[in-house]
């Protein structure tokens, strides 16, 4: 695989790099979307189409637009859809990720009841590295099920109090008392055997630290342990390491007839912003069609009927991967082509597949 | 009239911007004018009806009552006397040493099961020993107090105030707390009192007017019936019909000439229907009003009570015209007059009916129609008891003056081991809701209801409910079906379906209720307004042309000759504030009358005046502006006569614009007046619904049963309630489409349900019949969780020595608690926090069960039995709270509250807004759904076919709304005749990326493919049903059985049988499966082995029949034990049913 790092331009009439179909563009029309599968599996027409791994080497092509700590952009070009969905699926639900799985409340005096408490904590990211950490045996003992191997264990004690010396008049709970609220940067790391050497300088942390979990009023408290375990998202949401990770695909504006005028500028405002422009001639011209987020407004319009055709090209895929802060979109991408592989080599080496 | 203190819900107006508009903003649109009104109506809250109802009972109407029956007499001594000279309830304000208010706080009472109660107090004067003695403040029992009236302690609190005292400022109150439990008296509809109403039976071909009278004393009804074309008068007390001429010469006009200009004017064919009925008098040769008289006074029924004078039948003739007939018009100085023209009157308005039959009056109509209320009903009842108090109180001074050797007798001593019988009497009637009332012979059950609190809307809901008096089987269509006009004062939606479908109506947003106005200074401001007085009117020129006769409540008290100018200058006076505002006056044409109510229970609405000159509203931009300033209430507005109330019967006399435009687009109407809020037709359920002027009516009706059911917030107290069964939904969230009515009923604040992203697709085929798909990752994170607390109570009784106790948890050889104590504590009650699970003990009480009156005995003896509460659900609880404490009559009280935290399941019931209610059909992981281009999949697939029938068009603009409303960042409205513009929110989707349809392109979750139809995506606000699988699931292979018939349980509640029923049975005879049958309907219930002798075919037991002291013709066999109990039934009557037994093969 190749990557590079800075956006490739995108002209709307790319060289093909595969003969030029149209069956490999997802027709947008009016009222129903058309051509949505893909044909080239072998059998199905007269061409060839077997899979070859040189030929998918080729023409195989990522580009990343946009990488940052919590989000990326990219996009995968070349690619059938069931891989590409596989990734997909695999990033939400089966990239494994650390996330409070048991808590154990010793005292609770906030208005906020114990199960949902709960169930908030167990909803906050975690900012660390799930490779640490081992799966849990659900078989074992409950007594011996948890060890420094894989469990985390956070702490979380809090009781707020009145302030002293607050001026006359103030309502704001936050100047008032001492802990009106309970964030989820409250929550602290006990390490546990090994633990303690593995994270002396790192300790496991929420991604989020103003994530508020609770509030409390002088006189309540909040005294509770949390163990943090090795899940996936097909569990439970809390597991997955992505806030979403999903594609579109690219659009394709395909204008049939000139447009110019005062139609093209009509026509400029059926896209988003920067999706067509207007040359010295006055005629409309695609220049991004990747900004477009195909509100199909052109359609609608009577007076481009037959002038434009809408489509989306089946095998570019753009991806979007919004990570929960745990690890690095890249990295939950990497995993997922990780576990798809895995899964590929367990089929591979089925008893019954042989 | 603006108070000092600012009000909470005024709170919203005052804030820098208020409804996407600042203060400084110019008013100046049509638009903008009456927005603001509804939202100020809300200062008087939602229930004001209530509320109003119940202060003037505590203000006015009881010191009418204790001024009505204010002296009690002794009939062994005549110059013994008590006097009630004032009463008034304590006040907490005053709180004095002998004067009293409310002891506790209403939450208090809640949880301690009290009644919210103030003390009555009377100031009276008596005659002790020869001395007469005042006394102030003398306790006459305890009043029931409504929340939030003007007795209450929480009258006049701020949010702040509200909170310290435990209770929430958005609750509307208007309902009584006794035995801790909330009780409302529901609004009562009736046909008015005191009115003439004339009927007609086309069939029989029968016309009558009737006219119930209603007085303090005694209800009655007369009638004027048509027979034959004859008219008589029909009372329950006469024996007979009387002739109607008879009755009119007995009431003192014996003149023919003048009774036939009393009741027909110069019509002469009003004349000829009426000149029948001379000769019925004349042939009863009945000329004079002695001879008249007599033949009444003949005809009474006389209930005398013993001691009683009896009457000859010419003073019990006088008897029953002065007192008995339309008994609500009082005679003084034996002047009939007054009643003979009421009399007239009802002839009058029969012949007029006979003669134009349309001229019949409707009795669904509303107008004729009175509300009755808490205030009202109390007052009944407060009377009834008060006259038995007062006459038992006769009874025992009686008794005690008798008694010699007392030297000075005191009554207010007798009068106290008297009270309770007024705090019980009303206490009793709130709680069980029986009215019986001994003088109306009254019997009137399900008055009060427990106040519902499964959300805030279900208890507001409660408060605006009107419960019509009319029988539920009965099957006519007329008092259902929707009244013309109901329109701006009953709700056009919100009705249950089923048999109380439009019997049981809700008050519309704006109604209010009036209460009873004095009606002597309106029969002296006719006279001065130029109405002639009936009394010195000659009967000749009564109905000549053009004259209008003038009816205070139903009494003719004048006539005009210039009604238009009459009624101009009566409501000129009343728009000055000379006169009540709820006072109504109205022209009836077709009866030449001018009729002015003064009566309660009447319901009237506000509406903005037009002037009459300009043709412009009244109501004008700086109007408003110092509406916004603070600087005026609503009550300022009607003082300056910009608004005013009009009842039903008056908006006949108005043409009332809906909208300004309306008056710009037809100058040539004269509208009078100009409605404030047309989404005010609707009531406070209904006004949940967005867009429901495009859903199909029905739809309305189905959510507005099913809004009340919704799961939500309850109140801000809500965590510190202790109710049996609550529900919470853990993350309420106020609708992305909202309503006005949402933000003047507060629903945001306290709402029940959750924007869903919905996708409108079909999807795995567990979605058909309304089910719905869930995304599995959305309830991880908490969509559709909600709590279910439960209430457990524990009474600890005390004995002369013992008293029932709770020893703490028994341990086992290991010093760990056995597993049925595992969640209590030492002091035998459930920890805080604690799981329990079926079959663990959260209170373990022992009941002492030995002599009650016996020593002290040690908890282990055999004088205390184990009775612990066990947890029964199928799922584990938790211990929310542990309460201990007294209740009224001082014993232990403890109270459990268990609490069960709830993610959605299959089966569990959701809906939407419209009417669209569906169960969960599967849940499906995030990956599986679809997903648009953003990677948003939804919360909750719905299958399409909800659409085409039940066409809930609003639901679809709602999605369109709320999905404008998600990418703009906005609430937008979808309030009834009005809300956001559909293509203004279709722009927001065009300018933000979407298709203007609101229809996305999604792709599969499953191969990752575009799916080929465009997808409708967006939010709808649902909500969680309380109806869930795990209340309801139940199975059983085997289980308890009935003790008598041996058969299995019913119900799950005891963990009962599924009854294979007599249509299943039908099925598997039809189908021949007699194996099947014998299996279901004996082996599987109540097989039974019995002993048959053959001989005498009557049943033994062990092998020998005892009939023939033989074992020989002994055979065993099986039949059902209901078989055998019916044959041993069947001997103890004398018959012997004998089994003959024969080989089947």
């Amino acid at each position: 695989m190749e990557m590079r790092n800075e956006p490739k331009k995108y002209r709307y009439h790319p060289k093909p790099q595969i003969p030029p179909n149209m069956s490999d563009i997802v027709g947008i029309e009016y009222n129903r979307v058309t051509n949505t599968t893909s044909t080239d599996f072998p059998g199905h027409s007269s061409e060839e189409n077997a899979w070859d791994l040189e030929e998918f080497k080729k023409n195989l092509q990522i580009n990343i637009s946009h990488l940052a700590g919590r989000s990326t952009n990219f996009d995968l070009i070349n690619i059938d859809t069931s891989i590409a969905n596989a990734f997909r699926r695999i990033m939400i639900a089966e990239v494994p990720s650390v996330a409070a799985e048991t808590v154990y409340i010793y005292n609770n005096t906030s208005v906020i009841q114990d199960e949902v408490l709960a169930h908030r904590i167990g909803l906050i990211p975690l900012n660390v590295d799930p490779d640490t950490l081992q799966w849990i045996d659900p078989a074992a003992d409950e007594n011996e099920r948890f060890n420094d191997a894989n469990t985390y264990v956070m702490t979380l004690d809090v009781s707020c109090s009145k302030r002293d010396n607050v001026p006359e008049g103030t309502t704001d709970p936050k100047i008032l008392y001492r802990n009106s609220s309970v964030y989820a940067k409250d929550l602290k790391f006990v390490p546990q055997g090994r633990q303690e050497q593995l994270f002396k300088n790192s300790p496991v942390a929420p991604c989020d630290p103003n994530i508020l979990l609770a509030k409390l009023r002088p006189g309540q408290e909040i005294s509770l342990r949390v163990h943090c375990i090795l899940g996936i998202g097909s569990d439970h949401a809390k597991f997955s390491p992505v806030a979403t990770a999903s594609y579109r695909l690219m659009p394709v504006i395909d204008i049939k007839e000139p447009i110019v005028g005062e139609l093209a500028k009509r026509f400029q405002k059926c896209f988003p912003s920067g999706v067509i422009e207007i040359d010295e001639n006055g005629a409309a011209y695609v220049a991004d069609a990747r900004k477009d987020t195909v509100s199909r407004e052109v359609l609608r319009h009577e007076e481009f009927e037959g002038k434009v055709k809408l489509g989306r090209k089946r095998s570019h895929f753009i991806f979007n991967v919004e990570s929960t802060g745990a690890m690095s979109p890249l990295e939950i991408f990497l995993k997922s082509v990780r576990i798809l592989k895995n899964k590929a080599d367990y089929l591979r080496n089925c008893p019954i597949g042989q | 009239m603006a108070s000092p203190q600012v009000d909470e819900s005024f709170s919203a107006l005052l804030k820098e911007e208020y409804k996407g508009r600042k203060l400084t903003d110019p008013i100046n649109t049509v638009k903008d004018k009456w927005e603001l009104l509804p939202a100020f109506l809300k200062v008087k809250g939602l229930v004001k009806q209530h509320l109003d109802s119940f202060n003037y009972f505590i203000e006015t109407d009881l010191k009418k009552i204790v001024k009505a029956n204010e002296y009690v007499f002794s009939d062994v001594k005549r110059d013994f006397y008590i006097r009630y000279r004032d009463i008034r309830v304590g006040r907490t304000s005053d709180q004095s040493p002998d004067c009293k208010g409310i002891s506790e706080d209403p939450h208090k009472c809640r949880l301690r099961d009290m009644d919210y109660t103030a003390p009555i107090y009377a100031d009276i004067e008596y005659v002790r020993g020869t001395k007469v003695i005042r006394n102030r403040n003398v306790p006459l029992g305890d009043m029931p107090i409504m929340l939030r009236s003007k007795s209450c302690v929480l009258d006049g609190l701020n949010s702040q105030e509200m909170a310290a005292r435990e209770e929430c400022p958005i609750d509307p109150g208007g309902y009584f707390i006794i035995n801790g439990t909330e009780r409302v008296i529901l609004i009562q509809e009736q046909l008015s009192k005191n009115r003439i109403i004339v009927e007609a039976d086309e069939k029989k071909g029968i016309v009558q007017a009737s006219v119930t009278s209603s007085t303090h004393e005694r209800k009655s009804k007369t009638y004027i019936i048509c027979k034959n074309g004859k008219l008589y008068l029909k009372h329950n007390s006469i024996a007979e019909d009387m002739p109607i001429v008879v009755m009119l010469k007995a009431a003192g006009i014996t003149s023919d000439l003048e009774i036939l200009q009393l009741v027909c004017g110069n019509n002469p064919q009003y004349q000829d229907l009426f000149a029948i009925n001379f000769e019925e008098a004349a042939k009863l040769q009945i000329y004079t009003q002695q001879q008249a008289l007599l033949y009444v006074g003949k005809r009474v029924k006389t209930i005398r009570r013993a001691g009683s004078p009896r009457l000859t039948q010419l003073q019990e003739g006088i008897e029953a015209i002065a007192t008995t007939i339309i008994a609500h018009l009082t005679v003084s100085n034996l002047n009939f007059r007054e009643k003979a023209l009421y009399m007239a009157t009802m002839a009058r308005r029969v012949l007029m009916t006979m003669h134009n039959p349309s001229m019949v009056d409707d009795r669904d109509y509303v107008g004729n129609k009175r509300l009755e209320l808490a205030g009202q009903l109390m007052s009944l009842l407060f009377e009834d008891l008060f006259k038995k108090f007062n006459s038992d109180l006769k009874i025992a001074i009686d008794k005690g003056m008798q008694k010699k050797g007392v030297a000075v007798f005191d009554a207010v001593i007798l009068m106290q081991s008297q009270i309770h019988q007024i705090t019980l009497g009303l206490s009793r009637a709130i709680t069980t809701g029986n009215w019986s009332l001994k003088r109306f012979k009254m019997e009137r059950a399900g008055v009060t209801h427990v106040l519902s609190r499964l959300s805030y809307i279900s208890a507001l809901g409660m408060m605006t409910r009107i419960s019509s008096q009319f029988e539920k089987s009965r099957k006519v269509s007329g008092p259902r079906a929707l009244q013309p006009s109901q329109f701006g004062m009953l709700c056009t939606s919100d009705t249950p379906e089923g048999e109380a479908c439009g019997l049981v109506k809700n008050l519309a947003l704006m109604t209010h209720i009036t209460t009873d106005d004095e009606e002597e200074p309106i029969k002296r401001l006719c006279l001065l307004l130029g109405c002639e007085d009936i009394l010195s009117i000659d009967s000749a020129t009564l109905y000549s042309d053009g004259n209008y006769g003038i009816f205070v409540n139903g009494t003719l008290v004048g006539t005009t000759r210039y009604p238009i100018k009459f009624v101009r200058d009566f409501r000129e006076l009343r728009r000055t504030g000379r006169v009540s505002e709820f006072i109504s006056i109205f022209t009836n044409t077709h009866q030449t009358a001018v009729h002015i109510a003064t009566d309660g229970g009447r319901v009237c609405r506000p509406l903005i005046i037009i002037d009459d000159k300009t043709q412009q509203p009244r109501v004008e931009a700086w109007h408003l502006e110092k509406l916004l300033k603070g600087e005026w209430a609503f009550d300022d507005f009607l003082k300056h006569g910009l608004v005013e109330y009009l009842d039903v019967n008056e908006e006949n006399d108005a043409l009332i614009a809906l909208y300004e435009r309306d008056m710009e687009q037809e100058p040539e109407m004269r509208f009078t007046h100009l409605e404030i809020e047309p989404f005010t037709v609707l009531g406070a359920v209904a006004g949940l619904i967005p867009y429901p002027h495009h859903n199909q009516s029905p739809r309305n009706t189905y959510q507005c049963a099913m809004g009340k059911q919704a799961i939500g917030a309850i109140a801000y107290n809500q965590f510190r309630r202790i109710d049996t069964l609550l529900y919470f939904m853990v993350y309420p969230q106020q609708p992305m489409v909202k309503t006005k009515t949402i933000e003047l009923i507060q629903y945001d604040k306290l709402p029940a349900g959750q924007n869903a992203t919905v996708a409108v697709m079909s999807y795995s085929g567990y979605d058909i019949e309304d089910a719905l798909v869930l995304n599995k990752s959305s309830i991880d994170r908490g969509f559709g969780r909600c709590q279910a607390v439960y209430k457990n109570t524990i009474n600890l009784k005390k004995y002369t020595n013992n008293l029932d106790s709770l020893p703490g948890m028994r341990v086992d050889e290991n010093n760990k608690p056995i597993f049925a104590h595992a969640s209590i504590e030492r002091d035998g009650l459930g920890e805080v926090g604690m799981r329990v699970v079926q079959g663990q003990v959260f209170a373990n009480k022992h009941s002492y069960v030995g002599d009650p009156t016996g020593p002290a005995q040690p908890l282990n003896s055999e004088a205390y039995r184990e009775t612990p509460a066990y947890y029964k659900g199928p799922e584990p609880a938790y211990i929310d709270q542990v309460l201990m404490t007294k209740d009224k009559r001082d014993e232990t009280l403890v109270k459990v509250l268990l609490r069960q935290t709830r993610r959605p399941e299959l089966g569990d019931k959701f809906s939407s807004r419209h009417g669209q209610k569906g169960v969960c059909g599967i849940i499906v992981q995030q990956e599986d759904l679809p997903f648009n281009d953003n990677g948003i999949s939804p919360d909750i697939i719905m299958n399409p076919h909800g659409f085409p029938s039940r066409m809930t068009v609003g639901k679809m603009i709602e999605l369109i709304s709320g999905k404008a409303g998600v990418l703009n960042g906005s609430l937008e409205y979808g309030t009834c005749f009005g809300g956001s513009k559909l293509e203004e929110m279709s722009q927001i989707l065009v300018d933000k990326g979407f298709s203007y349809s609101g229809k996305d392109m999604l792709y599969s979750g499953i191969t990752g493919e575009c799916l080929q139809a465009y997808i409708f995506f967006g939010p709808i606000y649902y909500q969680k049903l309380k109806h869930m699988v795990l209340d309801k699931m139940h199975a059983r292979a085997r289980g308890p059985r009935a003790v008598l018939t041996r058969q299995p349980t019913e119900g799950r509640s005891r963990d009962g049988g599924l009854r294979l029923g007599e249509m299943e049975r039908d099925c598997v005879i039809a189908y021949g499966a007699s194996q099947l049958l014998l299996e279901r309907l004996m082996l599987s219930s109540d097989a039974f082995d019995v002993d048959v002798c053959n001989n005498c075919g009557l049943m033994g037991y062990s092998s020998w029949c005892n009939t023939c002291k033989s074992s020989e013709y002994v055979i065993k066999m099986t039949i059902p034990y209901a078989a055998k109990l019916l044959f041993q039934e069947l001997l103890s009557m004398n018959i012997a049913p004998r089994l003959r037994l024969g080989d089947v093969f």
